[in-house]
């Protein structure tokens, strides 16, 4: 049995400042912000036209003057145009996983990556790693911010590193076999998939020496954590950053597992609703803002992150003071609108794993034969629900459907698929193809 | 600035300075430093410890660099057989990273760092730079592939070290990377000189010019390649390619590099201590004449490596370096000592063949390599004893093994070859050891 | 009920039958009955002894690779269509022959098939569902003796 205990330690006095000392420290910062961005173009002109400098900055209510920021900005100032600083000081480039247009780049200086190297331990010790463990880091290396933020994390905690990076399975299997790593580091589906391959390679993924995982990378939901938990037998920890902003590293679960800890001495978050750009109460769903309130190569403000979430401003038995978010449970941008329904794929995700028998591989396809939109969900059958008998696959058919329909209101075909037929992830799982575009 | 010293055409880095110490100097801390390597190995390595106590040694016998005859040496198969952790001589708790060797398949070999080891890695990483003439103000794309591989991050926490922009695109997509070769200037590329000549090839294609790039440094390795490469690459790219070598079992890349000389590569003896020898007889061999590259690390805590066989086949140089570093320069890297052979124009290593073989039932077996000619071709045949591990008592197990074996060797080698399963102990044996190749092709 | 069977890696080469043969004669162990599956190369040498166990350390030791397997011994009439009446039992069964081979005793009326299958636990309950005389181990030796 995994006899994992985090005991409750925090890395840095800032996770712990009393509110109004965080609060004051924040106010500081983001008249540096906009000091350093005063150096960008782009931020200059607006400044300059709305009025804004450093000192008119005199209470965190300001945020509110400040303008967005958004990806089409970064694109337009292709490829480093929203730097501060002069090409000489950035020690490194990092690129987005952009799936479509042109990719996007972010600047670190030397004190970047420095600040964000202390940003990924915190929540790595909040979720119990110590010098004394042993982490695989499954993660793409590259220009793909996920492994190395981890990486100079796990560094700047003193464990011992296995840089596996991403793919080849099979042999991320025998290494974790062999050198008994104590945790694992990738995207909660890959996570799934080395269990999936363990099995079929006659290893029990329970048996494995692996006691505990930071997930990142991807949206996932809590089902998908329970069952991550239950075939491999450790303890799941999520974690949240985006490239734009820096990577890994803007927030992650304590011990508690109630939301993940903002790093706020780093970053100023904000909720707001996507249509009204209204900020909208603690525990409701909305955009996160995230203003980036230390970074010295690439100071970014208002970020509209397109990933809804929610805020609490509560206390954590943890004892760290910072507001927690919860897990990212879809994105403005990724949301499907299905005959006028708002729809997350995360709600039709969940819904799966709440039907015994299907596996956690799916996809969802949106098209629009005639004039009405039809979201068909592709799952995956556990062999061992495979059934001879018709009726009995009918039966689970219709439940998935009732399912679905219950937690998005909207009413899907449900085509099941043999085990191991859709596409299996390496990094982060396709799962929406929205073919209404393509069809006119 | 003092930091940009000039010296026949290369940056001086501070970190550089072991480059050029004294030689009585750096006789004196070579001494120094194997002494207390050997040290630790016997106090924590039991295998290497077993060794001395056959040949009737301790660690305060060692005293003068002469004496390094008197060890025993490693080999790889030590790597395999202690498998994972056993020539580690540090506590895991100490150990802060873990790489594996990139074999394609198969029992994989470890190796182990400490911090300290890392920061010593990095150094000689910087003093590789720092001789291809980068700086700080350096855009280096880093092209090795990242990962378990000591390439990409040995490369890359180098670079990071020396104070340069770094672009760690890892391996592959060429496309990308000369697209991002051209958007952010980059002043510096690290990869296989081969995946360099693909960009060569590939950037007219997608019409850049490479030589109007601001490229001007290419840090080549983890493959031999030779001067005519260099003559190809070099005006195609206008840049200087230099060359740079190392291996996992002593640190990754960072064991010598080339000066603006490009005339040998310096060791970094500092770190790395090199012994050439008669890879027939095992005895050690005078400067200038050509052997078997053997290093001892000088100052690797987690897994320290004495008298390591590279296998590499090199000479060392005997006289000073125009460039005044200090540090001998060695030969680049023409062949190997472990019976290489060419079959059909491509060169292959038994280590592959054993490899291959190692990837479809985890044992290494006895085999043995028939090259033949019928007159016209060129024709390989392994011969693979069968062993108990492997045997089933039906053809159709046994021809598929011969078929996965065959299919396996294909994989890596890109030959096809013959594959015969042979009884226990058929093939010839000298000194416990089989004969890998035998080379029957008419002369 | 199931019988252990020895089998051996040979190189098909001229000289290579005779050389287990040799170290089982030295041994002073009888081989009972044997089969030879070959291919161009190589070739699978099957024998039936009685003591098993020391004949797979003598040969074994003669540098030999030596497998145990359990195949399933049956009585069957040395007459036309006496195979088939089996084959039939087998194959309305569902059950894989992965290899199989006669030997006659002497003056006996009664043959005796070795079958190699997948699992030999369901051929044999198959097979006596059917009153086919299954020969263990023990009674193979005292016939062959006799």
């Amino acid at each position: 049995m995994n006899e994992f205990v985090v005991d409750n330690q925090i890395l840095d006095r800032e996770e712990t400042l009393p509110r109004t000392e965080m609060e004051a420290l924040q106010l500081v910062r983001l008249r540096e912000t906009v000091a350093r961005a005063m150096n960008v173009p782009f931020y200059r002109a607006i400044f300059k036209r709305e009025g804004i400098t450093p000192d008119s900055i005199t209470s965190l209510d300001d945020l509110k003057r400040l303008p967005f920021t958004t990806k089409a900005d970064m694109r337009d100032n292709y490829p480093l145009g929203l730097c501060a600083v002069q090409r000489g000081d950035l020690a490194r480039i990092h690129g987005s996983s952009g799936t479509t247009g042109k990719p996007t780049f972010v600047g670190y200086t030397r004190e970047d990556l420095r600040m964000w190297a202390r940003m990924c331990a915190r929540f790595l010790y909040a979720g119990g790693l110590r010098a004394c463990h042993t982490v695989q880091v499954s993660f793409g290396y590259g220009l793909f911010t996920g492994g190395f933020g981890l990486h100079y994390g796990i560094e700047e905690i003193g464990a011992s590193i296995i840089p596996a990076s991403s793919g080849n399975t099979t042999r991320q299997i025998h290494i974790i076999r062999d050198l008994q790593p104590d945790a694992l580091i990738s995207t909660p589906s890959y996570a799934l998939n080395i269990a999936e391959v363990a099995r079929s390679m006659d290893v029990d993924p329970r048996a494995l020496s692996l006691r505990f995982a930071h997930f990142g990378g991807e949206m996932w939901t809590e089902d998908m954590r329970h069952k991550i938990e239950a075939e491999m037998d450790l303890f799941a920890f999520n974690n949240y950053g985006l490239s734009e902003i820096i990577g890994p590293g803007i927030s992650g679960e304590c011990a508690a597992r109630t939301g993940m800890h903002i790093q706020e001495d780093h970053f100023l978050v904000e909720c707001i609703n996507p249509d009204t750009l209204e900020p909208v109460q603690d525990f409701e769903y909305g955009e996160l803002v995230i203003t980036a309130l230390t970074r010295q190569a690439m100071p970014m403000i208002r970020y509209r992150t397109r990933d809804i979430a929610s805020l609490d401003a509560g206390p954590c038995v943890c004892g760290r003071t910072t507001r927690r978010m919860s897990r990212v449970i879809g994105r403005s941008d990724d949301m499907l609108i299905i005959r006028g329904v708002n729809v997350f794929p995360s709600q039709i995700e969940e819904a799966l794993f709440q039907v015994e028998g299907t596996s956690p591989h799916y996809l969802i396809e949106v098209s629009r034969p005639g004039s009405l939109d039809q979201v068909t969900v592709k799952v995956e059958v556990r062999p061992e629900f495979f059934s001879d008998k018709m009726s009995e696959m009918q039966n689970l058919r219709e439940r998935i459907d009732r399912k679905i329909q219950a937690a998005a209101n909207i009413h899907t075909q449900v085509e099941l698929v043999a085990p191991q037929t859709l596409e299996r992830s390496m990094g982060k799982a396709v799962r929406v193809v929205d073919l209404r575009g393509r069809q006119g | 600035m003092s930091e940009f010293w000039h010296d026949a055409g290369c940056a001086f880095h501070p970190v550089s300075g072991p480059d050029y110490l004294p030689v009585t100097q750096l006789r004196q801390l070579q001494l120094h430093r194997f002494q207390a390597v050997v040290k630790r190995s016997y106090d924590n390595v039991p295998l290497f410890r077993q060794r001395m106590e056959e040949r009737g040694i301790t660690p305060a016998d060692f005293r003068t660099l002469e004496d390094t005859r008197l060890l025993p040496f490693t080999v790889k198969i030590d790597l395999r057989d202690t498998y994972p952790f056993g020539l580690f001589a540090s506590p895991m708790s100490e150990i802060v990273r873990l790489h594996a060797s990139s074999g394609t398949t198969g029992k994989p070999i470890v190796v182990a760092y400490t911090q300290e080891d890392l920061r010593v890695w990095a150094s000689v990483m910087v003093r590789c730079f720092a001789a291809c003439g980068l700086d700080r103000g350096d855009i280096i794309q880093n092209a090795y592939g990242y990962g378990l591989f000591t390439g990409g991050l040995g490369a890359h926490y180098g670079a990071e070290a020396l104070g340069a922009t770094v672009i760690p695109i890892s391996g592959g997509n060429t496309d990308r990377q000369i697209m991002l070769m051209k958007d952010f200037g980059a002043t510096a590329i690290c990869c296989t000189p081969s995946y360099f000549l693909r960009i060569v090839e590939r950037a007219p294609e997608l019409g850049v010019d490479l030589r109007k790039l601001p490229l001007k440094a290419g840090v080549f390795g983890a493959e031999p390649w030779t001067e005519e490469m260099r003559k190809r690459i070099e005006p195609e790219a206008n840049i200087k390619a230099y060359d740079i070598y190392g291996l996992s079992e002593i640190i990754g890349p960072g064991v010598a590099n080339e000066c603006c000389e490009q005339h040998g590569l310096h060791i970094f003896e500092d770190h790395f201590y090199p012994e050439i020898i008669d890879p027939k007889t095992l005895e050690p061999v005078p400067d200038g004449t050509e052997g078997e590259l053997v290093l001892t690390t000088l100052s690797k805590q987690a897994m320290p490596m004495i008298r390591y066989r590279t296998r590499d086949i090199t000479a060392l140089f005997t006289e000073a370096c125009p460039c005044g570093r200090t540090v001998r320069r060695m030969r680049r890297i023409s062949r190997r000592s472990d019976d290489m052979f060419i079959i059909r124009g491509v060169n292959v290593y038994p280590s592959q063949i054993e490899e291959a073989l190692l990837a479809v039932e985890g044992t290494a077996p006895h085999y043995q390599i028939v090259l033949t000619n019928d007159g016209t071709m060129d024709d390989v045949e392994v011969h693979v004893e069968v062993t108990p591990e492997v045997f089933g008592d039906t053809i159709s197990v046994m021809e598929n093994l011969q078929k996965k074996l065959s299919a396996s060797i294909e994989r890596i080698i890109n030959i096809r070859v013959k594959l015969r399963l042979v009884e226990p102990n058929s093939i010839q044996r000298s000194e416990g050891k089989a004969k890998r190749v035998l080379d029957m092709r008419k002369k | 009920m199931k019988i252990h069977q020895l089998s051996m890696f040979l190189e098909n080469k001229p000289g290579r039958l005779s050389e287990p043969c040799r170290v089982l004669a030295e041994a002073g162990i009888n081989i009972l009955t044997l089969s030879v599956a070959d291919t161009q190369q190589f070739g699978i040498l099957r024998l039936i002894v009685r003591d098993w166990e020391k004949a797979k350390e003598v040969l074994e030791a003669s540098g030999c690779v030596v497998n145990v397997t359990e195949v399933v011994a049956t009585e069957v009439e040395d007459r036309p269509g006496g195979l088939t009446a089996i084959l039939d039992i087998i194959e309305s069964a569902g059950l894989n022959i992965e290899y199989m081979y006669a030997f006659t005793f002497r003056s006996e009326d009664k043959a005796v098939i070795v079958f190699r299958f997948d699992n030999p636990d369901l051929a044999i309950a198959a097979l006596q569902a059917k009153s086919i005389n299954i020969i263990g181990g023990v009674e193979l030796y005292e016939r062959v003796k006799q």
